[in-house]
């Protein structure tokens, strides 16, 4: 069974308007238990209009998409996704703690089990010491990590990243990264991750989707036959250059389409 | 934050000794020229007499003066009275008021059709003149025979609720729109996205609104007592120093100065339930807000 499957998915916005635009044409992509899945594609060619679709946050125009072998609707209903965005978007007037409590609060989980998953999750991403601080008084690359742990505590099967570190300077989305991975290992979640960094896509990856623009479309999956677990010296093995290499010749290729973008 | 309380209230004492200055400083511009500006003829938009602009300390001695003679009852005590009595009402009308702004908020948030419907006149409401309503409105409840505080309260909620309605309907709908597509990734009811993402998302627009339905309440509380007929309350107090502001203007100044008093009092006291309610961090206010956003910038 797929986690994820998606068959001829196409998304309209605005259809017979005068601002049409045909943001995904025919996407076929199934996703296996426990992949780590890198989207990655010039700016506008739906990456984020894919995810926002397997998390039912839109509807396809047409084609459809199963998760877990459900709706993608059934399975938001059943909690099967954590979402984290570029932007943290942790409340301001909770404490780090009760940020990553909100989920178990609309869950309807107990306080006492509530606290201790929140603890749990504040030690996985290393912010135990930060749960009584609100936002405001973190860094950008602290609230990143509270957002993931808040999308981690409630267990999703699923997580849906867009562009989660995008914002985030070289060197805490290295540490990032690499923390993902440990998470990623500890929890066997699968992940789609939205990226504009063909690096980021490569080392974290077991699979690189490219998508092209006008209409989105997949034009080349990538295999990331690189050993697991990724360590910091993967970033220095001579296949890691190669993967490189073939994700960004491959994006090439599609940006080549494009004349003048 | 102890030496911010300080600044405060140097920056208050301040502020007010510059106004008497000026008041004084200007008194003493038109006795010096016999009311024109320096060297020219051009004459003074205020005249600088005793009866346009009495002395400040004569505003302040008559406060501690008897009210009337032969009563030896205090002007400042009748005053305050009649601020309270005032405040009363007031306070009614402002918690109605802001409860009925609060609900047209939520109304609005939750039914676009509601808003559609309903908006035209909660704005419509706002342009017709108190002055107008309030002789209504006691008529009104006279037929019904209800107390005499009904009308007045509700002249008051009438002044109070708008601000709320707008600013809550503004704060419901503040969250990023990330926040609400997290609340549904996590299949919240419509009501906890209300109680826990809308609420508490507008609480820092809900309290300068209410800082204004304050003041807004106590204008109505005054003009709703008088075609109430209440002898109690700072309206009659002012209407009457007003009648007699030619034999005695530094009475209708006093009564002005508890006036405004009391409206710095009832926004005191908004202001210290919202520092007890909202976080330092959530404050919306501009020092706050800005180092608020340095930490949120990622
Ligand atoms: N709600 C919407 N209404 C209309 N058009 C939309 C909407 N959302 C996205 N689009 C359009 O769909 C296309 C794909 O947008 P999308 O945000 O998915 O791109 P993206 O690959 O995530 O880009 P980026 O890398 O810049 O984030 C764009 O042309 C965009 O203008
Ligand atoms: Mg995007």
């Amino acid at each position: 069974m797929n986690t994820l499957e998606l068959t001829g998915i196409t998304m309209v916005f605005n259809q017979g308007g005068a601002n049409e635009v045909t943001a995904l044409d025919g996407i076929d992509l199934s996703v296996a238990p426990g992949e780590f899945i890198s989207l990655i594609g010039p700016s506008g060619c739906g990456k984020s209009t894919l995810l926002r679709l397997v998390g039912d946050l839109l509807s396809p125009t047409s084609g459809t998409a199963q998760v877990n072998s459900k709706t993608p609707h059934q399975a938001r209903l059943d909690r099967d996704y954590g979402m984290v965005f570029q932007s943290a978007t942790l409340l301001e007037w909770r404490r780090i703690a009760e940020n990553v409590e909100l989920p178990l609060e609309v869950m309807g989980v107990a306080k006492a089990q509530r606290e201790a998953t929140a603890r749990e999750m504040l030690e996985l991403v290393q912010l135990e010491k930060f749960s009584d601080h609100y936002p405001w008084q973190l860094s950008g690359g602290m609230q990143q990590r509270v957002a993931i742990a808040r999308a981690l505590s409630f267990k999703p099967s699923i997580l849906l990243m867009d562009e989660p570190f995008g914002a985030l300077d070289e060197m805490t989305r290295e540490r990032m990264q690499m923390e993902l991975l440990r998470i990623w290992e500890e929890t066997n979640t699968t992940i789609v991750f939205v990226t504009h960094s063909i690096p980021e896509a490569v080392f974290l990856s077991t699979r690189v989707v490219v998508m092209s623009p006008r209409p989105g479309q997949i034009s080349d999956v990538i295999d990331i036959d690189l050993p697991q677990p990724r360590v910091f010296e993967t970033r220095e093995d001579t296949r890691f250059f190669e993967l490189l290499t073939k994700v960004r010749e491959s994006l090439r290729k599609v940006e080549g389409e494009e004349p003048g973008a | 934050m102890r030496n911010r309380r300080v600044r405060t209230v140097f920056s208050f004492v301040g502020i007010l000794a510059t106004l008497v200055l000026l008041w004084e400083g200007y008194k003493a511009m038109g006795a010096a020229t016999g009311g024109t500006w320096p060297f020219t003829d051009v004459e003074l938009p205020i005249r600088t007499n005793e009866r346009s602009m009495p002395h400040v300390w004569d505003i302040v001695s008559t406060l501690f003066s008897e009210a009337q003679r032969g009563r030896d009852e205090l002007l400042v005590t009748v005053l305050l009275k009649a601020a309270l009595f005032t405040f009363r009402s007031a306070l009614i009308g402002f918690t109605v008021g802001s409860l009925v702004g609060f609900g047209l908020g939520v109304l609005f948030v939750r039914s676009g059709l509601a808003e559609r419907g309903l908006m035209p006149y909660v704005v419509a409401s706002q342009t017709v003149p108190v002055l107008a309503i309030a002789p209504i409105l006691v008529v009104w409840s006279g037929r019904l025979d209800l107390p005499i505080w009904v009308p007045v309260g509700a002249i008051s909620a009438y002044l109070a609720f708008y601000p709320v309605a707008i600013s809550t309907l503004r704060g419901l709908r503040s969250p990023e729109a990330t926040s609400s597509e997290l609340m549904r990734s996590y299949a919240a009811t419509p009501n906890q996205v209300l109680f826990k993402l809308q609420i508490p998302a507008a609480m820092p627009y809900l309290f300068p609104a209410l800082k204004v339905a304050a003041t807004a309440s106590i204008i109505g509380a005054i003009v709703g007592e008088l075609p109430a007929g209440i002898r109690e309350g700072l309206g009659r107090a002012i209407l009457s120093f007003a009648s007699s502001f030619s034999s005695a203007p530094e009475k209708l100044f006093a009564s002005v100065l508890v006036a405004s008093l009391l409206g710095i009092v009832f926004v005191a006291l908004v202001t210290l339930v919202e520092r007890l309610t909202i976080p330092a961090g959530n404050r919306l206010d501009p020092n706050e807000l800005a180092m608020a956003g340095q930490g949120g910038a990622a």
